[in-house]
């Protein structure tokens, strides 16, 4: 890994002294040319400000060779008497060791700054960083701390007050238990995948599935059939490959937000279609969609629409993005007609129709 | 009736809290184990009739126990695992584990399960008739009946349902089935697998898309019941 690296870089190295002597070389019989009407000097000044250009760009060794070989060509071409490397004039000998010591000044401060430079791109960078991980920090302390701050409380009062509380009071405060254990456990399950995007070891594990069931089972299982829920079937819809359990996540994060962010009246309906061999899934509410301007930044990690209920880490579109990405498909978001947000999805899939496999 | 006895090996104490509390209060006998060693040796001299196991356990995993148990306990255990080990999850039921239930679980669920597990502990279901509510299936005679009128099912259909008579309640991965009824070397023509269970729902079941016969168990495979 890191001989690699040091080849690589030995490669630009090398690549780099190619250019910056071939770019001396245009120049100077560019200048050749023109020596007559500019006079040496000033090609002295082109052949330095070349140097100069070359040393925004490029590393120092190939910079510091660009400067020799100019200045040589310089002396050998230019100054009187050419063709020689030998000079007659006491002037132009004092000129020839000044172009040498600028080129070289030059160089090196150039170089100097493009160091400054990158360690305040990486302290920025490390700032970026810190910064992100600190708002991790902070919401999930918060996504966290608060289902146990529930279960903590709930149990005190179970426990203290067992005389006092009406079986009414008692029924709900376990309710209360039990919702914040199911949201501890959605936290949970998003820091993971969040991981596993993170670390980049997500291996898809493709397999046939029926998407309606696929699709059924999610609000069966993970939304108790919620009635705001809605899903007509596609009759006669393919078998797809695709990694199901994925699938599963990026849904229950679509569903989860949709009827999160949407008043108890508005529905959440889930389509499918098939364009070829791409598979589209729509997932749409009918609540008030969010402002435009804000749409680009949704599937930002962290971002949280501001001025929207508390509740949420921002981790939830950014792992829909990631895993769906990580399918080769691409993921859209728009404000739905008349209101309301409308996500649709697009996956290429292998597809296999019920109808040509032999049923024997 | 004697109380069946149930062996719980898991690590963690507030789950073995949380089990045998639960268990006691649905009459079944409880002992427990903290290791993988420590719950062969109770299994090996109890001989529960059911065994709870864990398989994220310290000294050994809980596959190699599994395996171990598996070489002369031939009654149920059911795994309990904590969710995203959908390839643990099948390994186990290829390995021989009855039916498992993700961490965390629900107590109807996780009593349902046990004693589905403890009824099939006599034997798996050979019988030549069987009848599931609405449906009567006779092996021998390779004929169902669906609210006594008979259905016509393809060979391959018929096979598949027979499958799934004979390990009833218990979840067969989908290598197992397409192994069983499509042979060996066509354990990843999955695609097969959810057209079948497809047609075969469409015929046995009252509501295809709300089967209570055939349950997907999403990842992992099927179950009949």
């Amino acid at each position: 890994m890191l001989s690699k690296a040091i080849n690589h870089k030995n490669h630009n190295v090398l690549n780099q002294s190619l250019i910056a002597l071939i770019m001396v070389i245009i120049v100077s019989v560019s200048c050749y040319f023109f020596s007559a009407f500019i006079g040496y000097k000033v090609v002295a000044f082109i052949l330095l400000m070349t140097v100069s250009i070359l040393a925004m760009l490029f590393e120092i060794v190939p910079v510091l060779l660009a400067a020799t070989l100019s200045a040589l060509i310089w002396n050998f071409f230019f100054i009187n008497p050419i063709y020689t490397f030998h000079i007659s004039n006491s002037e132009d000998m004092l000129m020839f060791f000044m172009y040498f010591l600028v080129a070289f000044v030059h160089t090196v401060l150039t170089f100097k700054i493009k160091k400054i430079e990158k360690k305040a791109r990486d302290k920025e960078e490390k700032e970026k960083t810190l910064k992100l991980y600190n708002t991790l920090l902070n919401s999930l302390s918060h996504e966290l701390r608060t289902p146990i701050s529930a279960i903590i409380g709930s149990v005190d009062m179970l426990q203290e007050s067992d005389t006092r509380l009406t079986s009414e009071n008692r029924k709900s405060l376990l309710n209360e238990i039990e919702i914040a254990g199911l949201k501890l456990n959605d936290q949970v399950e998003n820091l993971l995948n969040m991981s596993r995007l993170e670390s980049g070891i997500l291996k898809l594990k493709m397999d046939w599935c029926d998407l309606n069931e696929q699709i059924r089972l999610v609000i069966q299982n993970h939304f108790l059939s919620n009635p705001r829920i809605l899903f007509e079937e596609e009759e006669n819809f393919p078998i797809c490959k695709l990694d199901v359990g994925i699938l599963e996540q990026i849904l229950i994060n679509l569903i989860r937000n949709a009827l999160y962010y949407t008043a108890e009246n508005c529905t959440v309906t889930i389509s499918l279609q098939l364009n070829e061999n791409s598979l589209a899934v729509t997932v749409e509410d009918n609540g008030l969609g969010i402002p435009v301007k804000h749409i680009p930044e949704i599937f930002d990690k962290f971002y949280r629409v501001p001025n929207t209920i508390t509740g949420g880490t921002g981790l939830g579109l950014s792992i829909v993005k990631g895993f769906v990405e990580a399918h080769n498909g691409t993921i859209e978001v728009k404000n739905n007609i008349p209101t309301g947000l409308k996500f649709d999805i697009f996956i290429p899939v292998e597809i296999t129709y019920v109808n040509q496999l032999k049923n024997e | 009736m004697n109380k069946a006895e149930i062996l719980v090996i898991d690590d963690e104490a507030q789950i073995r809290k949380l089990l045998e509390i639960t268990l006691e209060s649905n009459d079944f006998k409880v002992i427990q184990a903290e290791t993988g060693k420590q719950g062969i040796l109770l299994a090996a001299n109890h001989s529960p009739d059911l065994i709870l196991l864990d398989l994220g356990l310290p000294d050994k995993s809980g596959h190699e126990i599994l395996k171990e148990l598996r070489t002369w306990y031939t009654k149920s255990i059911i795994i309990l695992s904590v969710i995203d080990q959908e390839e643990d999850i099948v390994k186990a039921l290829d390995n021989g584990a009855t039916d498992y239930l993700t961490k965390p679980f629900r107590n109807a669920e996780l009593m349902a399960r046990i004693r589905a597990a403890i009824r099939r502990n006599s034997s798996e279901n050979n019988a030549v008739i069987s009848q599931f509510n609405d449906l009567e299936i006779d092996v021998v005679a390779r004929t169902v009946k669906k609210n006594n009128e008979f259905l016509k099912l393809t060979s391959t259909e018929f096979n598949l349902l027979a499958l799934f008579i004979k390990n009833e309640g218990r979840v067969l991965t989908h290598q197992y089935i397409l192994k069983e009824i499509w042979g060996v070397g066509s354990q990843t023509e999955t695609q097969y697998l959810r057209v079948f269970v497809g047609t075969l729902r469409k015929k046995i079941e009252e509501n295809p898309n709300h089967p209570i016969h055939i349950i997907t168990e999403s990842g992992v495979g099927y179950r009949f019941q």
